[in-house]
């Protein structure tokens, strides 16, 4: 008995590694604990909603099934809580793989999904659209395009520059950023503070996945799916990426090209997250670093944990977002709250990062 | 023929770097290139393997010509072995060499089972197949040269690339790389590498190709080409050429340094 069940397995167990069964492990493990924090987060607020109900409801919507539940839950599981959980599991995903793809491309470990100004841009994009008298969906298409704009200048500046070609484009990252973080300075300073326009530039900025709504999370998804799946496709590439563009040349994988493919993907994934939510920063920082600590730096094994441990990572903040006090903290104070001290523990650290 | 260059000529804007090379490496040799700094080892190099594609002239690799020859299909033909370097991100041993197994993938295809078992051939064949599972940046300098060697064997191209393979390793280390690269070029693969010691060129390499001043100023076996006017005139050191077990192996030492030890001993003698 014992004998035949090892002669079935032995090859494979042979094939597969030490450490690459404890990768699947952790993903599993990822994959799971995210399943459980969206069942705790259907548990939290001040009307609960029990996971196995949550199951039926959505069971309901293909098959009908016995209705155990009231229409004022369905209202609120549909239009308040579902959405609000996927948009904090979507954003933290993409916001998380896309740290992780231009932290390999531009083999620099300490670069985050705003590095080329996608962030900055989407908040001028935003403000000028609130300052322009636009609400809702308007300001995030204005905050999407223009977030998309000021990469690709960014990328159009450091194409005609000299020089190492990464760090000039890390440069002109930084120094377009602050260029359009002064365009949003000064759209502040001219906001009409009587009307709301100053006090929702403001809130804008601190990032929030307040109000969050089905249509927006339908808006956005093909977006990140299409993003993600682009940078899913081609993960074990980055990792020849980060060997440098010639080495990676000679061994047969069009750097440049791959190398555009990926920051394209990164970027509309990063500018449709932004454009939703508004500015919530570290978290394309901070977790693609400790999934690296987690399953090493193989983006074969990192791109698929970072996709998990984001949308966990920022549900769970959401959930103390909305739940920690009576009015609610913008999620992007949070993130930061998190993201700057672990930030500086990476740099003091004496370990290699 | 591996290797076989026609009037190569390279400029980087309007300094001229390499100037009408021809010469041909046959199937299986080892050739070393010997030459100062900033004499275009490198430029040569990058030539050879397509990264420096604004050259005149003809480079055929394997019978073919670079130019025509898409990344992948280079890829096929030569590989690279670069120095040693500093990585940004920490891989497992196996994973560094499976880098090298894409040439034959799909631009979305990941390396499967086929593919795993070249990399941990690779490893076996230069004997560091325990090392496999280890990390890259947590072995030695010697190690991992080895590892970029058997990065560029599994990558199945006949034709090999080496830019001073030795120059961050120390004596030991050196040894047993030069030692493995003479191997493979008597399994048969084709390596051109370049190097600071003419006594590297004796021991290891069957011809050695001289550059001065971006021109070829010799070609031919080690024992014909390296001679101490050659090496007066590359490098202005005055060196004697010795001749050790019948001829077998030769080396150079500096003619200054072998007065001076004469000086030592008449000092430490009287």
């Amino acid at each position: 008995m014992n004998e035949i069940s090892h002669s079935g397995t032995g090859l494979s167990h042979k094939s597969l590694s030490h450490s690459a069964r404890r990768a699947n492990a952790i993903i599993t493990g990822l994959a799971i604990g995210v399943v459980v924090i969206v069942g705790i987060s259907l548990l939290l607020g001040r009307y609960p909603i029990d996971p196995i109900q949550a199951i039926e409801m959505l069971v309901n919507c293909v098959v009908p099934i016995e209705q155990s539940w009231t229409d004022q839950q369905a209202t609120l599981f549909f239009n308040v809580r579902l959405p609000r959980i996927l948009l904090a599991l979507m954003v933290g995903c993409c916001l998380s793989v896309a740290g992780a793809a231009y932290q390999g491309t531009f083999q620099n470990p300490l670069v985050s999904p705003d590095i080329l100004g996608a962030s900055q841009g989407a908040a001028f994009g935003a403000a000028l659209a609130i300052l322009a008298g636009f609400t809702g969906a308007m300001v995030s298409v204005s905050a999407f395009f223009m977030s998309l704009f000021t990469v690709f200048l960014v990328l159009l500046i450091s194409s005609r520059a000299k020089g190492n070609h990464m760090m000039v484009v890390v440069l002109a990252g930084v120094m377009v950023s602050s260029l359009f973080q002064a365009g949003v300075s000064y759209t502040k300073l001219i906001a009409d503070p009587n009307n709301d326009e100053l006090a929702d530039i403001t809130y804008w900025l601190m990032g929030s996945l307040t109000g969050a709504k089905m249509s927006q999370v339908g808006i956005v998804f093909p977006i990140l799916l299409i993003g993600c799946a682009v940078l899913f496709a081609l993960r074990w590439r980055i990792n020849i990426l980060t060997m440098g563009d010639d080495e990676a040349s000679t061994m047969g994988v069009n750097a440049r090209v791959i190398r555009v493919i990926v920051i394209v993907a990164a970027t509309f994934v990063t500018a449709a997250c932004v454009s939703v939510t508004g500015m919530i920063g570290w978290v394309g920082l901070v977790i693609p670093h400790l999934c690296r600590m987690l399953i090493g730096a193989d983006y074969r094994k990192l791109i698929p944990a970072s996709m998990l441990m984001g949308a966990g990572f920022l549900l769970v903040v959401d959930d103390i977002a909305r739940l920690a006090t009576t009015a609610e903290i913008p999620i992007g104070i949070l993130t930061a709250f998190v993201g700057a001290p672990f930030f500086l523990y990476l740099i003091t650290r004496k370990k290699k990062i | 023929m591996s290797i076989s260059i026609e009037n190569l000529s390279f400029s980087y804007g309007s300094k001229q770097v390499l100037h009408d090379l021809s010469f041909d490496i046959p199937d299986g040799m080892l050739v070393n290139v010997l030459g100062p700094n900033g004499v275009g080892k490198s430029t040569l190099f990058r030539c050879i393997l397509g990264l420096n594609q604004h050259y005149t002239g003809r480079v055929l690799v394997n019978d073919k010509d670079i130019k025509s020859l898409s990344i992948r299909e280079r890829a096929r033909e030569i590989s690279y072995i670069p120095q040693t370097h500093a990585s940004v991100y920490d891989y497992e041993v196996v994973d560094v060499v499976l880098m090298a197994t894409g040439s034959d993938l799909k631009m979305l295809t990941n390396p499967g089972e086929a593919q795993r078992q070249r990399a941990y051939g690779a490893l076996e064949r230069i004997g560091i197949a325990d090392f496999a599972h280890r990390m890259y940046t947590q072995i030695s300098g010697g190690e991992q040269q080895l590892v970029l060697i058997a990065r560029a064997l599994a990558q199945n191209a006949r034709t090999i690339v080496m830019d001073e393979p030795t120059s961050a390793l120390d004596y030991g280390n050196t040894v047993r790389v030069l030692s493995c690269v003479r191997q493979l070029a008597h399994e048969g693969l084709s390596i051109i590498q370049s190097t600071h010691n003419p006594d590297h060129a004796f021991l290891y390499s069957d011809r050695t190709l001289v550059l001065k001043d971006g021109r070829i100023d010799a070609y031919g076996t080690p024992h014909e080409v390296i001679t101490s006017e050659l090496i007066s005139g590359l490098y202005s050191v005055d060196v004697e050429v010795n001749s050790l077990y019948g001829d077998k192996v030769r080396i150079c030492v500096p003619k200054h340094e072998i007065e001076a030890r004469q000086e030592r001993m008449d000092y430490e003698t009287r």
